[in-house]
């Protein structure tokens, strides 16, 4: 940190304008577009929109608990993530901006939390997200063009017998080094049930070299699709081409969400209308500018000009924490407004301290840059000492709860560690150009 | 002025107010929200220019195979119903009923809780009061522990546990008289005030115990009752304000904010002001208390 208290106005000034430039919201003025910039950098892009959460967005929370009765404790995981990664793609079609699908264990049961926000129609959504998987296996139609057994077309295919019911297992795994494959890559292995394997024996041995293509919920995956190179009668496939790992993994899960479909009950369920997340987003705005408004007076009217400095770091301070809650980003629910209408107060207190602290150096006698000095430094560990004990209960909060509980301890805390630098070094840095004088 | 003898005075105060509390907890218990007892939240809204009686649309929705507990008016033409869990299914068809009977309806906010997760939820909520009290216990004792003689670190954490209970008891006995009388009911978000007003209730002892830490230092000429009475006096300005702004804050949320987050900004206002309550006059006199039957005549 420089020591001259030019160059960190200069520095807090520049921060303030960035924090500015984040915070432009899309606005018209006098006919000329405004709007706040986006983040490009390698590895981390923000488009830098306030996030909503449900209740200000609208739209529904589901959480959904998995049955694993008919499913072996070995394939408990593959098979909850083959649900959520059904899901998600489920979701993804909707055309939703921002879902969220989670998986949460607990007590060995497992649930999938999925959010949808902003989303009108939540009937279909709820009923396409609690749709079983259907994966089936569909071989060439009989009147297929001749040319298609190289370049099939999805509409050249027919449902065959074999359905994602008799598959028991799909694992992605590394090619066996051999002599006929020289390119070391990955392969997806086929496990198929004891009538499986008797409906694939007679299906490879009706369609050998042609394609077999394999359909999640009607939809072609693995395109284009494998060609049947061999009769299989043990019931042990495998999908070679030249798949990477990742790519490999990609598709075991999907034959999974087939393979291994899993019955979800809703345990909980959160609807919220577009309309009454409107009105809290109205509110909600108020109820800030209102908080701030009145912390001003409050400072101005007690502590004068020292009050004048506070309220500027304060205003500084709202800006940043805004700005950071775009670049995390924070997905921001009425809870969540709260916790950091909730910091602004915190933010005040470490200057309440100074301030009083300064006060009473004053009276006492001292100098005014003695005070100053004085004040800032005993203050110090009564605002590190006060703001741990809350940041440990926001820690508490945050593991213990979900959705809006997790919004308030997570502004909470944000709100409360900016807040330390912002009442701290803002403040004094204006106290010493402005107020201290020449030292 | 001296704090310190008329402490008594104090405390007596705090059990005036914590045993009828404890009482009104004990026979009125706390009205549990979907969150802990599960059930269905439904709130609807009927087109403009339509009013619904809420007795008769609880009586309707009970004909129609719901068991609902109640159902009240939050605005002119909107109802919130409270029943018992509904699956999917249950609720479309109710809702085709409500549409013919009533004209069409819009769903302002649909809310389910099954069994598994309010039980879930409960034991967290316990766990995690539980848990944020002893962190915040150890961590003052820890934080204090260069505390100079008369008083001791393990006195500032004892005092630490008394602020908090005493707090966590003032908001808990509050909401148990607000949910016998005013249908309050308490759900995750009411434990998150209740560890948000634990954090901040321990905000405001840890400046008085680390003004009394300095002052031992400073002022050893003086006996330790008049070192806790001095630091209690020139901390009680930033209290009072602190507490103040946040107050400032909180009634902004509580009068201007949104509907669903009202209970709780009141439970965290009830805490806040306990909290200023509190670590003023019952948590700092507690050292000299702890330390006077140990060594009487020691100051």
């Amino acid at each position: 940190m420089p020591k001259n208290p030019r160059v960190v106005l200069l520095l807090i000034i520049i921060l303030t304008l960035a924090a500015v430039y984040i915070n432009i919201p899309k606005v018209k003025i006098f006919g000329i577009e405004v709007a706040h910039p986006r983040l490009n950098l390698q590895n981390f892009q923000r488009d830098l929109e306030p996030k909503l959460g449900l209740d200000l967005a609208g739209g529904v929370q589901l959480d959904m608990s998995a049955d694993m009765a008919n499913i072996e404790e070995k394939d408990h995981q593959s098979a909850i993530e083959s649900a959520k990664n059904i899901i998600e793609s489920r979701i993804n079609s909707l055309g939703v901006a921002e879902s969220n699908v989670q998986v949460a264990k607990s007590a060995g049961k497992y649930r999938l939390i999925i959010e949808i926000p902003g989303i009108t129609d939540v009937d279909s959504a709820v009923s396409i997200v609690k749709k079983t998987a259907h994966l089936e296996f569909r071989t060439l139609k009989a009147d297929a063009p001749p040319e298609a057994t190289l370049s099939a077309l999805p509409e050249n295919f027919q449902s065959s017998t074999l359905t994602g019911g008799d598959l028991k297992l799909a694992q992605a795994a590394p090619t066996q080094a051999s002599q006929s494959i020289k390119d070391p890559g990955y392969v997806v292995n086929l496990q198929f049930t004891e009538e499986g394997a008797q409906k694939l024996e007679q299906i490879t041995t009706d369609n050998l070299q042609l394609p077999m293509a394999m359909f999640l919920d009607l939809e072609p995956i693995s395109w284009p699709p494998p060609i049947i190179q061999s009769i299989i009668s043990d019931g042990n496939a495998q999908i070679t081409g030249s798949f990477t790992a990742d790519e490999a993994r990609e598709l075991a899960i999907q034959l999974n969400a087939g393979a291994l479909p899993l019955p979800l009950t809703i345990e909980r369920q959160t609807r919220i209308g577009p309309t009454i997340g409107q009105e809290a987003i109205d509110k909600s705005i108020v109820a800030t500018a209102l908080g701030i408004v009145s912390v001003a007076i409050f400072m101005i009217a007690y502590y004068r000009i020292l009050g004048v400095f506070a309220v500027a770091a304060l205003l500084i301070y709202s800006l940043v924490v805004f700005a950071v809650f775009k670049i995390i980003p924070v997905t921001l629910t009425l809870a969540g407004i709260a916790g950091f209408i909730l910091s602004i107060g915190m933010a005040v207190d470490a200057n309440v301290l100074i301030f009083e602290r300064i006060k009473e150096e004053l009276r006492t006698g001292s100098p005014k840059h003695d005070a100053f000095f004085t004040g800032f430094d005993r203050a110090w560990t009564s605002i590190r000492d006060s703001n741990v004990s809350s940041l440990i209960t926001t820690a508490i909060l945050f593991n213990f709860g979900s959705g809006s509980v997790r919004g308030f301890a997570l502004t909470l805390a944000i709100g409360i560690l900016i807040s330390m630098f912002s009442a701290i070094t803002i403040t004094r840095n204006f106290l010493r150009v402005f107020w201290v004088g020449k030292i | 002025m001296n704090i310190i003898k008329y402490k008594n005075w104090f405390f007596a105060f705090s059990l005036a107010l914590i045993i009828p509390g404890v009482i009104a907890l004990a026979t009125f218990g706390l009205k549990l929200g979907i969150d802990f007892s599960g059930g269905t939240l439904w709130e609807v809204r009927i087109s403009e220019g339509r009013t619904i009686n809420n007795q008769d649309f609880q009586n309707f929705l009970n004909q129609e195979g719901a068991q609902v507990s109640s159902a009240t008016n939050t605005a002119e033409n909107s109802i919130l119903v409270r029943m018992r869990t509904v699956d999917e299914n249950q609720i479309n068809q109710i809702r085709k009923k409500v549409n013919e009977q009533f004209g069409s309806v819009e769903d302002l906010r649909l809310e389910t809780v099954g069994p598994t997760i309010s039980k879930e939820l409960t034991n967290k909520a316990v766990l995690a009061v539980f848990l944020a009290t002893v962190a915040i216990v150890f961590y003052v004792t820890w934080a204090f522990r260069t505390v100079p003689a008369p008083t001791s670190s393990i006195a500032f954490g004892f005092c630490t546990i008394f602020a908090l209970l005493h707090d966590i008891l003032v908001v808990v006995a509050v909401f148990a008289v607000l949910g016998r009388f005013f249908n309050v009911e308490v759900d995750t978000l009411f434990i998150t005030a209740l560890l948000t007003v634990i954090g901040f209730s321990v905000h405001d002892s840890i400046v008085v115990f680390d003004r009394i830490r300095e002052n031992l230092k400073k002022h050893k000429e003086q006996n330790f009752e008049s070192v806790v009475n001095n630091s209690l006096l020139e901390t009680m300005a930033r209290s009072l304000n602190t507490s103040l702004t946040a107050i400032f804050v909180l009634m902004a949320l509580l009068l201007f904010g949104g509907a669903s987050i009202k209970i709780f900004v009141l439970a965290l206002l009830v805490g806040i002001i306990t909290g200023t309550y509190s670590s003023i006059f019952t948590a700092a006199p507690l050292p000299k208390e702890i330390r006077s039957k140990n060594l009487p005549l020691d100051y």
